[in-house]
């Protein structure tokens, strides 16, 4: 590899463009940063050698070139946010409301929303977020990440650790900042360097050339902060692995015991209450006029009182399992109870009022005092095939809709929870195989063919709620708070920190002075101002303000 | 007098305060004579920050008298929000001591303010899954770095009303005419909505949303009446046409209307304006900014920024995801507000990077900054109306 020996002695690498030690341009190498159209030095890294911008010959420096580049970061960034932005045109398809015309997605767009809704689904942004190219879009951000930061990181360290006090002519001459002051004494010099250290500037010094630097930590920010973004979207690829990520749902009435899906049989959850409280006047005169306007309750509280137990030894096959007692829980939203084993159980749904219980009696259509012959309880969640009453009398269930609706004349079940049974019942009297057909619902009792001798009527009921809960285990989430935290901790470390240098050269009887800052130069000029306070030292030249160019106006656009 | 009138009250004075001393900020700008300016600018500095205590005190005391954060629902939370870009101008005035800042910056956290005041203001008790420390951690902090970002718009706005030749009509001078012509939409709205409040105006109208029968209140005259809505209150003015069928989110036509009539006073006071001045405003406001150093400018634009975005990441993303986790049992769900969060910060990532390795400065970072401002008072106003309605929280 072609080494390069600066004048100042020390031997750069290949593709370096300013000196590392002494920050003098390199011949030859001055297209590489721009710096050979320019008065000014492009500083961005240090002049130092890129691997991206050295080798570029073979398919994996291309490949390397093309990842390092930040236009190609940059436009993966604004694809990935004009892809976003497409995914809220709509709602994605996990947000179709449960009222809507079909929760089908091919038929749910087009029918809520026409033709661009047609569209919105077949070009699959309805579940554009889980889509594989809105992956690929996350990965190649990744990628990019990665050789962005080694691309840069590596050989900036360098030039930063190699950086010598003493810095060629030509360097500091075309600096940002730059001022050249004929006489100055030593006195003066001390003065500044002094008022600089108060600053919390380092010194270093060399045959008089002085180097006043400070937050230079502050450059490893942004590599810091992509390590962050890496770590996040490693986990974002962990979590599709079920070993790491669980989630179940379990709906589970009052009363009720049941398993806790996903964790193999381990888990079990009985509800004993089901607690949904809504705010009333009791709540304060404060809210009064808010409540008075809104048309519903406004819900206050949803809490499952839960116990939650564990099987103890093996289970026997095909006997009930023995349990112990983990702990009682009392679930909220906002209050998710940890059961052990990394699962937690969240509050997230609730059905208010399912029947229970149900029962009925039978009596004869023409007793005007309805005197019961016979009566019988249906457990709503299972109901039995047939009820045999004291009097001989046999009552068969011939179809159940727990939440009944007449669709179209035809009568249907929207959903398996007995919000609002109806059954049709089958009554045979004592030695009869043909049996009477009655249809009984709440507040339907329907004889079909009106010559019914027994009748149906319902004497009592038993309502209850039913408490949805979430059940989760996450083992992602750990790397996911290390890669917030680190990113935090970069950007933070980058943002609210500027790495300031002052150089001051001696020429003659003077010195020239030079600054540089990677951000907010009006606060490095303060400092220098500061610094030369009752000096002769001139303060420094902005030699790139944006003003002075009138060519670059905004005249034509 | 309750605490809830205190806290009212001291609204009320912080909104008077500021501006009086927007009055001052332009002083200091007019005036030649150096002490009668630095008199000015102290007294003008001095009014915003005890505004800026006297909405404290609302928001502190209407904290106490509501038992939870003043955040809770789009009056809360946009005041909050007006608050914070007070804050955030306060801040950056004393880094780097510019007084036209203030002149740009307290007019705008003033209509942000009136906006905010346009919704229903009562103290409601909180839902459920509002009942958390988290969701307090994540609104205040998204507040206070939405209010720095805004400041870095205001820079930029500054940036380009100076920058930009008003000697002849361009491409660049139509689109900062848009950019002021939507903060006179912001303020038309403001007046339509006092003065039909003050006249007590009602028309109500029927219509579906999804498979429920809703009524919906309007409080301005209906120039466009709910899709497939139907009158409910007779002689009131017929309405021109029907919000079209894609406008989601409850209550769109209600809104749309609201926007049409924010249009038309906005674009009514704007021609006024232009009448009166017989310039374009970009180029009566230029005149202002005759001292302003553009770098500096620059510079205060970025640095907003530089400091915003770290608060942003923190409270609009990691703090609201840890809320999302405890209280929706997922940190992250893909609902449009979240999505919006997410592309805010992408966008200003991408203004970040432009900047320091393609060397985005000066007025392409303007523009910039002025597109972020965009999307965060879309995120604010333009989810609501157009894509949600699945989300209760806002
Ligand atoms: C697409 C891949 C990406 C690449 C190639 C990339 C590259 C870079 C580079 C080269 C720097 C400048 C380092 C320097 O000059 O000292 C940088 C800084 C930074 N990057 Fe990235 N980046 C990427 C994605 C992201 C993303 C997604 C974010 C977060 C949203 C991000 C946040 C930052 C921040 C905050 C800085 C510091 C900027 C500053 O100091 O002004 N980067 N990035």
């Amino acid at each position: 590899m072609d080494k390069i020996k600066c004048e100042c002695g020390h031997v750069n690498p290949e593709g370096t463009v300013l000196c590392e030690a002494c920050g003098k341009p390199i011949e030859g190498n001055q297209h590489i940063d721009g710096n050979d159209k320019k008065t000014l030095l492009n500083m961005r890294y240090e002049g130092s050698a890129r691997r991206s911008k050295t080798y570029t010959n073979s398919i994996v420096d291309k490949i390397w070139s093309f990842f390092s580049s930040v236009k190609v970061g940059v436009w993966l960034i604004v694809i990935a946010l004009i892809a976003s932005a497409l995914g809220t045109i709509y709602p994605q398809a996990e947000y179709i409301p449960p009222e809507a015309v079909s929760r089908d997605p091919a038929v749910f767009y087009e029918a809520t929303y026409g033709i661009t809704g047609k569209i919105y689904y077949q070009l699959g942004l309805h579940e554009l977020y889980g889509s594989w190219w809105y992956m690929i879009l996350l990965a190649l951000i990744g990628v990019s990440l990665v050789i962005c930061s080694l691309d840069r990181y590596i050989p900036l360290r360098r030039a930063l650790k190699i950086q010598k006090p003493k810095r060629h002519e030509t360097f500091i001459k075309r600096q940002r900042f730059f001022s050249e002051t004929e006489h100055v004494t030593t006195d003066e010099i001390h003065s500044v360097k002094e008022k600089l250290q108060q600053q919390r500037y380092k010194i270093t010094e060399e045959n008089g050339h002085i180097l006043a630097e400070k937050g230079r930590f502050s450059r490893w920010g942004p590599y810091v902060n992509h390590i962050g973004l890496i770590i996040i979207l490693i986990a974002a690829l962990l979590r599709q692995t079920p070993l790491l990520f669980l989630d179940e749902y379990v709906w589970v009435r009052e009363g009720e015991q049941t398993v806790i899906p996903g964790t193999d049989g381990e888990y079990y959850i009985e509800n004993k209450k089901f607690i949904f409280e809504t705010y009333s006047e009791e709540d304060g005169e404060i809210y009064k006029e808010a409540l008075e306007k809104q048309e519903a309750m406004v819900p206050k509280n949803y809490q499952t009182n839960a116990v939650i137990y564990k099987k103890k030894g093996e289970t026997v096959a095909g006997a009930d399992p023995e349990l112990e007692v983990v702990k009682e829980a009392e679930i909220r939203m906002n209050e998710p109870a940890k059961i052990g084993n990394g699962f937690t159980l969240y509050q997230a749904g609730y059905q208010l009022n399912e029947f229970h219980t149900m029962s009925f009696k039978v009596h004869r259509t023409d007793d005007q005092n309805e005197k019961a012959l016979g009566t019988f309880t249906v457990d709503m969640n299972n109901p039995k095939h047939e009820y045999e009453l004291d009097n001989g009398l046999t009552v068969k269930i011939d179809q159940y809709y727990p939440e009944y609706e007449l669709d179209d004349g035809e009568p249907r079940s929207i959903s398996k929870f007995p919000r609002n049974p109806a059954f049709v019942f089958l009554i045979y009297p004592p030695n009869e195989t043909k049996p009477e057909v009655s249809f009984v619902g709440i507040g339907k009792n329907i004889d079909p063919t009106n010559e019914n001798e027994y009748k149906l009527g319902i004497v009592d009921f038993d309502m209850r709620h039913v408490s949805g809960l979430t059940v989760r285990k996450d083992y992602t989430l750990p790397i996911f708070i290390l890669g917030a935290l680190i990113f935090m901790i970069g950007v933070i470390q980058g943002m609210y920190w500027q790495h300031r240098r002052i150089w001051i050269h001696p020429k003659g009887n003077g010195v020239l002075l030079a600054a540089h800052t990677n951000k907010n130069w009006h606060a490095l000029k303060q400092n220098i101002e500061k610094a030369i306070a009752n000096t002769s030292i001139k303060i420094v030249e902005d030699q790139q303000e944006l003003d002075k160019d009138v060519s670059k106006r905004g005249g034509e656009s | 007098m309750s605490l809830l009138q205190i806290s009212n009250g001291m609204l009320y004075a912080s909104f008077v305060l500021y501006l009086i001393a927007t009055a001052f900020f332009g002083a200091t700008i007019k005036r030649k004579k150096s002490t009668k300016k630095g008199f000015s600018e102290k007294i003008a500095v001095a009014l915003t920050i005890i505004g800026f205590l006297a909405q404290l005190t609302y928001f502190i005391t209407r904290w106490v008298a509501s038992g939870h954060a003043p955040v809770s629902n789009m009056f809360e939370f946009v005041t909050a929000f007006g608050m914070a870009m007070v804050l955030a101008f306060i801040i950056l005035y004393f880094m780097y001591r510019l007084t036209a800042l203030g002149l740009f910056a307290l007019p705008v956290a003033l209509t942000v303010t009136g906006y905010a005041s346009m919704f229903p203001s009562d103290v409601a008790p909180l839902v459920p899954s509002l009942q958390s420390h988290w969701l307090t951690i994540h609104v205040i902090t998204v507040a206070i770095s939405i209010g720095i970002l805004s400041i870095s718009f205001i820079a930029g706005l500054i940036y380009l009303v100076k920058f930009v030749d008003q000697s002849s009509r361009t491409k660049r001078t139509t689109w900062l005419e848009i950019v002021l012509f939507t903060l006179f939409v912001f303020i038309g709205f403001i007046i339509v909505s006092v003065s039909f409040n003050i006249t007590g105006y009602e028309a109500k109208f029927q219509y579906i949303d999804g498979t429920r029968e809703v009524t919906t209140v309007y409080e301005m005259p209906p120039i466009v009446k709910p899709h497939e809505g139907k009158a409910l209150t007779s002689d009131v003015m017929k309405p021109w046409f029907e919000a079209p069928s894609w406008m989601l989110g409850k209550d769109a036509g209600r809104k749309f209307n609201t926007l049409i009539w924010s249009f038309l006073a906005g674009g009514l006071i704007y021609l006024i304006v232009r009448l009166i001045g017989r310039k374009r405003v970009g180029a009566l406001l230029q005149p202002m900014l005759k001292k302003v150093n553009l770098d500096l400018v620059d510079e205060i634009s970025y640095r907003a920024v530089a400091i915003g975005f770290p608060l942003f990441t923190l409270g609009g993303l990691i703090f609201a995801a840890i809320w999302a986790q405890i209280a929706w049992d997922r940190f992250w769900g893909w609902d449009p507000k979240e999505v919006w969060a997410l592309i805010t910060w992408f966008f200003y990532a991408a203004y970040l990077h432009l900047r320091l390795s393609r060397g985005w400065h000066g007025e392409k970072s303007a523009w910039l900054s002025i597109i972020g401002f965009a999307i965060i008072m879309f995120n604010l106003v333009g989810v609501n109306l157009l894509l949600a309605g699945l989300h209760s929280y806002a």
